[in-house]
């Protein structure tokens, strides 16, 4: 390095000057951490290896603080025959039938979203769309569960409608309904909302897609939109460290989509895989190409040896760690054989989409096991490292889990010692005020904004309990889709809450008549270095895993993002999970809307007096104590199994879960839907003083609302004895634009009742554009 | 008039979707010679009285820009 002054570093420079400072704890690396990378590589790490390793390293891509708990979902595995793919692939893959695959997943895209709403939540749709892009499926429907602050805090204003307008702006463009999700809102995510992305996709099942990047002499090539200087706030130390003039232009700077090119690269990534052109594929998301040019390579046990300049840059001036941090969008890595190069490079200028060979796999040295990933920059090495000690070899810690201190306290304050309504006027006024609660009211507002139908293949979708498409048009073979998460319920207990969630997505698909099974999870924690948090994580895990090997469905994969706070206060441990089943013919689907005026209207499973951790103690007293409802899910698979049975030989018309708000919700959720009323009885041991409202309030799990047929009753009452399911006769559906009636206590006419919940979002957020009219004056 | 003109643009490092999809769409009608477009908007405000560039430069960062992905100018029209 005599010659000529570079402005970047040389792996010839690094050797020469190892006693040269670096900004490793800007990165986010710890001394020792820094030291594992100096031995490793014998020297110490050139600029842009330093890049690779800190954000290879970081928590969100080696997981390095939840991989001891995380695999438990391996170990407590239930057996199942349908799972083609799972844990550490970019999605989870499940057999529908011999032909058919799906594959799904949840990721999280909350801090993004925080500093610039729209474009965060735009490109966490685009993000998890790669990801089952690079399966082998063909996306076909997305679903967001969203939590925001207190829904009348004045951020939440600016952050709620920039997310909705997000996801639907960028799913909408796609072409890809939104078929449901979670709005929740809770003051613990002020300063820190949740954005989290579900995409599922279809594939043949013999199309699925690898991402080893096998047979050396096989061609690098990325193909998508050119590289910029997007989402590299994290490496920009790095550029402030060498340039100190016009670092304000090097600031970080947040990732903007284009649906539009995404689109492009969908239907040319599934044109390659249709005429088998590739070898191996994976999408370039957090990390960009450092994440998969080591992946690819690492998986397969190759090297390779990358012309980084040959990379399309949207701004000539980027420095070679510049690019490889970049997290710009819609771009994906191919590995290709060099007879079908031009074949592949045909069918991406088809398309319009960029694809530029970039390098060559490469075999292992002799005498070594593995590849070396090396990196060049016009000539000179700026990369030679062992791909795997970036994927594999990042640091593990096990690290200390404790109890919150408040948990006792917090479990002993009950709800249950709450003052409760005991007229039918205050009863009246309660599911009133109950109805128009930020968390239980209308949700239009949002999902107006997304395209819920286009495709055609929409069964069910929002506000129905899950989101539910068809697959064959011939057979009727469909997927229904739900994500749950109660997070009052996982800070009063991590393990029970974790376990709630499960239990209400198994319910809500079930309730469709779906069989459910397989399992996603997106995993939202506070700072892994608060023993308080990780004992929470900890718990959550355990919880997720204990009940899915007794449920007997499996995790197929998932997301942790930890770090959700706001100065030392952490969000509500947020596990959010997401269960998929299957319906062999969704003509057979059960709705949740009463539709038929003199149904007969049951409660299934057994009311208990649990009211802790309940929306009511939330809305009504601002409470958060005691601990969650009991967890049963031996009885959720019985409840489940009924209703499949019940649909499939027509004995019950609708179904709807009981949840948050439990049986006053289901009630007027069910009334409202299709707009008939229900004359509801009491039972006799519900009566008396505060029963009612308890019974009307209660969140105990396990139960669902169904309306069934005149006639059928014996053999449905019959099929719920069979299975010990507890069957309590509430009443009849009334006719259309009736009132919901509960006997000696309460009349609510429906438009009262929709006028309450109905209003709120509107209220907050502004009206939607039909009510928009300008006043003139 | 006291006019105003605020001319809001996408930051250097922003992906500008729109401006490249003109940029592409240019050498379909024989344009070749354009190496890149980005594309912004231009906002003119009439003040009732004197023009205020401390009043405009307010309304553009509150109200005009992003300020997380735009930047903005302001200046007195003549």
């Amino acid at each position: 390095m005599t010659s000529v002054e570079l402005d970047f570093d040389t792996v010839g420079h690094a050797v020469a000057t190892p006693a040269e400072e670096q900004p490793y704890a800007e990165l986010g690396l710890q001394a020792d951490e820094y030291q594992r990378i100096r031995q490793i590589l014998g020297r110490r790490p050139t600029q842009s290896e330093l890049a690779m390793y800190s954000i290879m390293w970081s928590e969100h891509c080696s997981y390095k603080s939840s991989k001891v708990h995380l695999k438990q979902f391996v170990e407590k595995k239930p057996a199942s025959d349908r799972m083609l793919a799972g844990i550490g692939e970019n999605a989870g893959v499940i057999a529908i039938t011999d032909q058919i695959a799906v594959t799904f997943k949840v990721e999280s895209h909350n801090h993004p979203s925080y500093v610039e709403p729209y474009q965060g939540a735009a490109t966490g749709v685009g993000g998890i769309v790669r990801d089952i892009l690079a399966m082998g499926a063909r996306p076909v429907a997305v679903m967001d569960p969203l939590r925001f602050g207190a829904a009348d805090h004045p951020d939440t204003a600016r952050v709620l409608p920039g997310v909705v307008a997000g996801v639907g702006g960028y799913g909408n463009c796609l072409g890809l309904p939104n078929i449901g999700g979670e709005v929740v809102f809770d003051p613990s995510y002020q300063g820190n909302p949740l954005v989290n992305a579900l995409c599922v996709g279809v594939l043949p099942a013999d199309r699925l897609q690898r991402k080893e990047a096998d047979g050396p002499g096989n061609i690098v090539v990325l193909m998508g939109a050119k590289t910029g200087r997007d989402g590299i706030g994290g490496v920009s130390v790095l550029a402030s460290a060498t340039f100190d003039e016009g670092s304000e232009q090097r600031r970080p700077s947040v990732q903007v989509g284009d649906p539009f090119t995404e689109k492009l690269l969908i239907e040319s990534c599934l044109e390659l895989y249709n005429s088998d052109l590739i070898v191996g594929v994976q999408d370039l998301g957090g990390a960009g190409l450092t994440c998969a040019l080591t992946e690819t390579s690492a998986s397969a046990g190759t090297g390779m040896d990358i012309q980084l300049e040959k990379v399309p840059l949207r701004e000539p001036s980027m420095t070679p760690h510049e690019v490889l941090a970049s997290e710009s969008q819609e771009r994906m890595l191919l590995i290709v054989e060099p007879a079908k190069l031009n074949a592949v490079l045909g069918i991406a200028q088809l398309w319009g989409v960029l694809a530029t060979p970039i390098g060559v796999v490469t075999a292992p040295d002799a005498g070594e096991s593995a590849g070396r990933l090396r990196i060049t920059w016009h000539g000179e090495t700026v990369v030679d490292v062992p791909p795997g000690s970036l994927v594999d070899d990042g640091p593990v810690y096990a690290r200390p889990l404790k109890e919150p201190n408040d948990l006792p306290l917090l479990q002993a304050d009950r709800a249950e010692t709450l003052p409760k309504p005991t007229t039918g006027d205050d009863l009246r006024a309660t599911v009133l005020r109950m109805v128009a609660s930020p968390n239980l009211c209308d949700k239009s507002w949002v999902t107006e904004q997304y395209d819920r139908y286009v495709l055609g293949n929409t069964v069910l979708a929002q506000p129905e309990d899950a989101g539910l498409i068809r697959l064959d048009e011939n057979s009727g073979l469909g997927i229904a889709i739900s994500l749950d998460g109660n997070s009052r319920y996982a800070r009063l207990d991590p393990y029970a809450g974790a376990q709630l969630a499960l239990a209400e997505a198994y319910r809500n698909v079930a309730v469709t008549g779906a069989d459910p099974v397989a399992v996603t999870n997106c995993l939202n924690f506070g700072s892994p270095e608060d023993p308080a948090v990780m004992w929470q994580f900890a718990e959550a895990v355990r919880g997720l895993a204990d009940g899915c090997l007794e449920l007997g469905i499996p995790v197929t994969g998932g997301n942790v993002s930890f770090y959700n706070q706001t100065g030392a206060a952490a969000i509500h441990p947020t596990p959010i999970v997401g269960v998929l089943g299957v319906h062999q013919d969704v003509t057979q689907r059960v709705p949740m809307g009463f539709s038929q005026a003199g149904d007969l209207v049951y409660v299934l499973g057994e009311t208990r007096n649990e009211l802790s951790g309940s929306e009511w103690a939330w809305v009504e007293h601002e409470h958060l104590g005691g601990t969650p409802p009991q967890v049963d899910l031996a009885g959720e698979r019985r409840l489940g199994d009924a209703i499949a049975q019940a649909a499939e030989r027509g004995l019950i018309r609708t179904a709807h879960d009981l949840s948050d708000g439990g049986l006053a919700q289901a009630l007027a959720e069910s009334c409202l839907r299709k707009g008939f009323g229900a004359t509801i009885e009491l039972p006799a041991e519900w009566s008396a003083g505060s029963q009612p409202f308890v019974f009307l309030f209660s969140e105990s799990t396990g139960r669902a609302l169904v309306a069934v047929p005149p006639g059928h009753e014996m053999a449905f009452t019959a099929l719920c004895e069979e299975r010990q399911i507890p069957l309590t006769r509430l009443g009849t559906v009334a006719d259309e634009g009736a009132e919901l009636t509960v006997s000696g206590q309460f009349a609510l006419p429906l438009d009262e009742l929709r006028e309450a919940w109905s209003a709120t979002l509107p209220k907050l957020f502004g009206s939607t554009i039909a009510s928009n009219v300008v006043q003139e004056d | 008039m006291a006019r105003v003109v605020v001319d809001v643009m996408l930051k250097p490092e922003i992906l500008d979707p729109q401006g490249q999809a003109v940029a592409n769409a240019l050498p379909r009608l024989g344009v070749s010679d354009v190496a890149s477009v980005r594309i912004g908007r231009r906002v003119e405000i009439d003040f009732s009285g004197e023009a205020d560039l401390d009043r405009a430069k307010e309304i553009a960062d509150k109200l005009l820009a992003n300020p997380v992905i735009e930047d903005y100018t302001v200046r007195v029209e003549q």
